[in-house]
């Protein structure tokens, strides 16, 4: 671990502020930053604490929604109740992932910005593109069965390992963010990205910007949804495969149907193809 | 000890150093303090095979509060002779020397060590040391080597090398009707116990030092660090009160030790090096292996021929071996076995004993090919074994001291409800889950080891039992306090037990699940000497009540001595300790194996396991909903603690059988999942039901105690038994440990 300088600012103006370095990092649970840093891969010159932020709350949305502070962490958000009652496919995806230590800690907003768990970007000795562009990609002919099955590229075949985000794609949520230039509102389809030609790039976030909070759309799908996750142990590990589904039935048949795949891509991997195929057709078969 | 005067050994009794550990006031090896205590960051090298061409250690030395930084171009003095670096249990070859020389063998060689004013200031440092190496080539694939290994010139010592074939393997495997060879892998497996390796080295002046070690033998790692260094003996005092899981691994000294020592000799400071959770996985492991199993039978399922091929990896440096095929011949009656047992070098470090080294995988193999057999015959699997139990060692022709295993099989299955078993796979399912159960023996020696043990027992009838003992977790503080007890009639509170620390009366290292039948022993006979000094103290006072007794009618108990016939005629142990002007009796002990009955006899701990798994077909997903554990074991000085050794054998049984895997870039010569989210052991939710059961088994010849030993049995034949429930599920036979999801789909 380098030698960093710790902020820990009381509003989000500040925070925007500190965070305007190039080798700033916010700091929330911690979960997966502190880890980083102890293997050599993120060496920030700051760290700046946002627990301090208000950014703990569960609020209606103008909309009908609920919007979600980036603070409010995972075990949190799993067993609110208005989660469990219209959003239980997001409390299952939470559920699913890491251990109930983990989630005490873990945040919404850093959920959505935890790395990767390719092996080869935790270990500074070999090349990772994502984690030095341009020194190649160790994990193409390497161990990589955890890896991509979709959407990958020549330079990184790396997935991103959130079970939680798998739901927010399926549901549609927006992530919304304050950088330096405002605030601006990401549709979750367009928040992660694929690795392409650039793949130190995980998301869509503009250097600098901090993520305060999400909010998840009025939603019907609060009857007929599954969270399904394979992983090599029965609970504790990534996924190799998970699968978020969500369906909203009309008189026994599927109207609309929600499908999106986590563990498979550079991103949580909305399946148009099942949705379609599965819309307007018989729900029992 | 008969029955009747046991209070203590054979109850449930907690843990007495439970509270120490659980309110965190039991010291581990990293948490002793030291005055002007320097801290130790190990830099590993990060290529598998090369010459060190240049550490450049400028940025790190100019770190503020580093003190220095070792390497091989100015590491502190130690031995020449590969004699002096060897300890108890080294295999043969030239032992690992940390900072020796520019030559890299293994990925996470250690190359250097910053030492620092804090942990945080070596950490850092540590980041900044680079090395520039020239790169040679590398293999750490055993697949690669498997064409070039060798039989190891040179014995490991303590361990048997397979027995010369018997019969004629080849001729009745040829003419047998039913037959089959398979070929099964056992992927390596890494040391991680919840204690990682670390050494605080306390440099007194003078020279003296007091080392606090992660270790499972204080005075194995004290005759290390005396004879690399060229130090007296004396003036090396090793400690290891309490071992946070060992598993094998604490076994052999860890670099660390070295490192920590040579710095502190050089520096004339107290030092400290722990090594980190991804520097655990660059030590010790089980070693991969290959295997071939060829067994033939008549129709019924007599054996007729086993042969058990193995290949295991090892070091560039060093020959590890382990009883590894031997099992193949002596678990089941066979007039014709073959065996053999070769090595590959790789570039990876020495492999490691890990419970139950060799038979945990070895036996794994050969009963999978047991559960083939009773497939291809169509008879139940459980049967089979039934049929071919041996009751002599097949491959030393000598007698068991005792082998209860038949109860094993017997209570084990009625326990399961094994009798409800359809034998044909794939008969039994529950909604999408398919059930399957399977069944499996499992065996590991049972050793009695030469230990010393003394006694003290002082006027005010407190007894201290000590002996160099570790705990590394079985319950050795405990089961020794318990045996104190019992010998010399006292309550629990009573006694206390000293362990971990190399002054004590000599051990050997705890391992091998020796510890309960060979310091027990020795603590026994300790108590009984004191018993008899008392005894004669006794007889020799003024009108003594005991005069015309002899010893074998004596007890001690409640604080008195006297007739068991008559407990009228006693006298407090007081009273006979001040009429000979005493304030406490202190005698040795000792307990060794029996030369002449090790002619005739040989002693093995068996076990029965029986487990139910549930595969979800279409995903691949497996769970082991139950396990059932019968197990032969002689005495059972405490059914709490030898419990929880089944547990967690069978824990780590579960984690052989579908998740311990280091994944290897054979590229590079690097494991990459070196941390616990990657390097999957069974978590809770993998765990469900298990029943340990042990039967009764009397054996007055395997110790004076009667006990067997516990610490490995549990493990031994709990993959095997997951594997063939495996089977028995679905049909499909994986003979590559662990069995992922993928494989399983594959198959
Ligand atoms: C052993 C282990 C197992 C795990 N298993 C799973 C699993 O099975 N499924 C799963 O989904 N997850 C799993 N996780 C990951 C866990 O969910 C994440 O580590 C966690 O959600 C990250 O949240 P955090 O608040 O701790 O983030 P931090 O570690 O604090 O931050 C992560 C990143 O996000 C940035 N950041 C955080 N908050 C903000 C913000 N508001 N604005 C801008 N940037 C921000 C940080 O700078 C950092 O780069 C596991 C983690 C571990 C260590
Ligand atoms: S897959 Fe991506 S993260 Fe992994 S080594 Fe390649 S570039 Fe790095």
């Amino acid at each position: 671990m380098n030698r960093f300088e710790y902020v820990r600012p009381d509003t989000v103006a500040h925070a925007v502020k500190a965070l305007a370095d190039r080798d700033a990092r916010a700091l929330a649970g911690g979960t997966n930053l502190v880890d980083l840093m102890k293997y050599e891969v993120t060496r920030p010159s700051r760290v700046v604490d946002i627990n301090h932020l208000p950014l703990r709350q569960i609020e209606p949305a103008p909309d009908g929604g609920l919007t979600i502070g980036a603070l409010v962490t995972n075990s949190e958000l799993a067993w609110d109740p208005r989660i469990t009652k219209r959003y239980p496919l997001l409390a299952s995806a939470i559920l699913a992932g890491a251990s109930p230590q983990l989630r005490n800690a873990a945040t919404t907003g850093g959920n959505l910005l935890q790395r990767t768990r390719c092996y080869y970007f935790y270990d500074p000795s070999t090349a990772c593109n994502k984690r030095e562009p341009g020194s190649g990609c160790s994990a193409i002919g390497g161990v990589n069965r955890i890896h991509a099955i979709l959407g990958a590229s020549d330079g990184c075949i790396a997935v991103h390992p959130s079970d939680m985000c798998v739901a927010l794609a399926a549901l549609e949520a927006v992530v919304n963010v304050e950088g330096k230039d405002g605030k601006r509102s990401i549709p979750f389809s367009a928040f992660h990205r694929l690795p392409g030609s650039e793949p130190q790039h995980d998301n869509t976030m503009l250097q600098g910007e901090l993520i305060t909070s999400i909010t998840l759309p009025a939603s019907d799908f609060g009857s007929n949804h599954t969270y399904l996750k394979v992983r090599d142990r029965l609970s504790y590990a990534f996924a190799l495969v998970s699968v978020a589904a969500a369906l909203k039935l009309e008189g026994g048949e599927i109207r609309t149907a929600r499908v999106a795949l986590g563990g498979v891509a550079h991103k949580p991997w909305r399946d148009p193809d099942a949705e379609q195929a599965l819309s307007n057709s018989p729900g029992a078969p | 000890m008969s029955s009747a005067e046991m209070l203590h050994v054979g109850r449930p009794i907690s843990r007495v150093d439970g509270r120490l550990k659980v309110t965190g006031q039991a010291k581990y090896a990293a948490e002793y303090p030291a005055a002007d205590l320097l801290h130790g960051c190990v830099v590993s090298s990060t290529i598998a095979a090369g010459r060190i061409i240049r550490l450049h250690t400028d940025r790190a030395r100019a770190m503020p509060g580093v003190v220095e930084i070792f390497t091989h171009e100015n590491s502190g003095k130690a031995a020449r002779q590969d004699e002096d670096w060897r300890d108890d249990i080294a295999p043969p070859g030239h032992p690992l020397r940390p900072l020796h020389s520019d030559r890299i063998q293994f990925d996470g060689q250690p190359i250097a060590l910053v030492i620092a004013e804090s942990v945080e200031a070596a950490r850092d440092a540590a980041a900044l040391v680079r090395a520039e190496c020239a790169i040679e080539p590398h293999c750490t694939q055993l697949e690669a080597k498997r064409s070039q290994a060798y039989v190891p010139p040179e014995k490991r010592s303590g361990i048997p090398p397979p027995s010369d074939p018997r019969g004629e393997p080849e001729q009745a495997f040829a003419q047998a009707p039913i037959k089959f060879s398979r070929e099964y892998r056992v992927h390596a497996e890494h040391h991680n116990p919840m204690e990682m390796f670390a050494s605080t080295c306390v440099f007194e002046p003078g020279g003296k030092l007091t080392i606090y070690d992660k270790t499972q033998g204080s005075q194995n790692v004290q005759s290390y660090v005396a004879s690399v260094f060229g130090l007296k003996p004396a003036n090396v005092r090793v400690i290891n009160h309490y071992v946070g899981g060992a598993f094998g691994s604490g076994l052999r000294p860890q670099p660390q030790l070295f490192l920590a020592v040579m710095a502190s000799l050089a520096l004339k400071r107290s030092v400290r090096v722990a090594l980190t959770r991804t520097q655990m996985f660059y030590l010790g492991y089980r070693p991969d292996t290959f295997h071939t199993v060829s067994l033939a039978s008549d129709h019924q399922g007599t054996l007729l021929s086993i042969m058990h091929d193995a290949v295991a990896e090892t070091s560039q440096y060093e020959d590890y071996q382990e009883a590894l095929v031997n099992w193949s011949g002596l678990m089941y009656r066979c007039d014709n076995v073959k065996l053999s047992y070769q090595l590959a070098k790789l570039n990876k470090a020495t492999p490691c004993d890990m419970r139950a080294p060799g038979a945990a995988n070895g036996v794994t193999v050969l009963e999978c090919a047991m559960d083939e057999l009773a497939h291809e015959l169509d008879i139940d699997p459980l049967e089979l074994r039934k049929l071919n139990f041996a009751s002599m060692d097949g491959n030393t022709g000598k007698q068991f001291t005792s082998k209860a295993l038949d109860a094993c099989y017997r209570e084990g299955a009625a326990a399961f409800g094994w009798s409800g078993r359809r034998r044909e796979p794939r008969a039994m399912r529950d909604g999408h889950e398919l059930i399957g159960w399977g069944v499996s023996t499992g065996t590991w020696e049972a050793f009695l080891q030469t230990a010393s043990a003394r006694a003290r027992l002082t006027d005010d009838c407190k007894l201290e039992v000590s002996t160099a003992a570790s705990d590394i977790g079985p319950g050795t503080w405990t089961i020794l306090t318990q045996i104190g007890a019992d010998a010399l009639g006292l309550p629990l509170e009573a006694v206390s037990a000293r362990i971990g620390d190399s002054t004590l009366p000599a051990s050997p290292v705890e391992g091998g699940s020796w510890t309960a039948a060979s310091n027990g022993s020795a603590v026994q006979a300790a108590c009984e000497a004191v018993k008899h000094t008392l005894f004669k103290r006794a007889q020799r006072m003024a009108n003594s009540p005991l005069a015309d007794a002899s010893f074998e009618h004596i007890e001690v108990k409640s604080g008195g001595i006297g007739r068991k016939d008559d407990p009228r005629r006693s006298l407090s142990i007081a009273e006979v300790m001040h009429a000979a002007d005493l304030t406490e009796i202190v005698e040795d002990g000792q307990a060794s194996a029996d030369p002449e009955q090790a002619k005739r006899y040989v002693s093995y701990t068996n076990s029965a396991v029986f487990a139910e798994v549930r595969v979800d077909e279409e995903l691949g997903i497996v769970r082991v909903a139950r396990i059932v554990c019968a197990t032969a074991a002689g005495r059972i000085l405490n059914p709490k603690t030898a419990r929880s050794q089944i547990l967690g054998g069978v824990v780590m049984g579960i984690g052989m059988a579908l998740h311990e895997e280091a994944m290897i870039d054979h590229r590079l010569g690097k494991i990459m999942n070196h941390n616990f989210a990657e390097y999957h052991v069974p978590a809770h939710a993998d765990v469900d039901d298990i029943e340990v059961i042990f039967v009764d088994e009397h054996d007055d010849k395997v110790s004076p105690l009667g006990v067997k030993g516990l610490g490995e049995i549990g493990i031994v034949g709990t993959a095997a038994a997951v594997a063939n429930a495996i089977f028995h599920a679905t049909g499909k036979r994986v003979r590559d440990f662990p069995i992922t999801i993928d494989k399983l789909l594959a198959a």
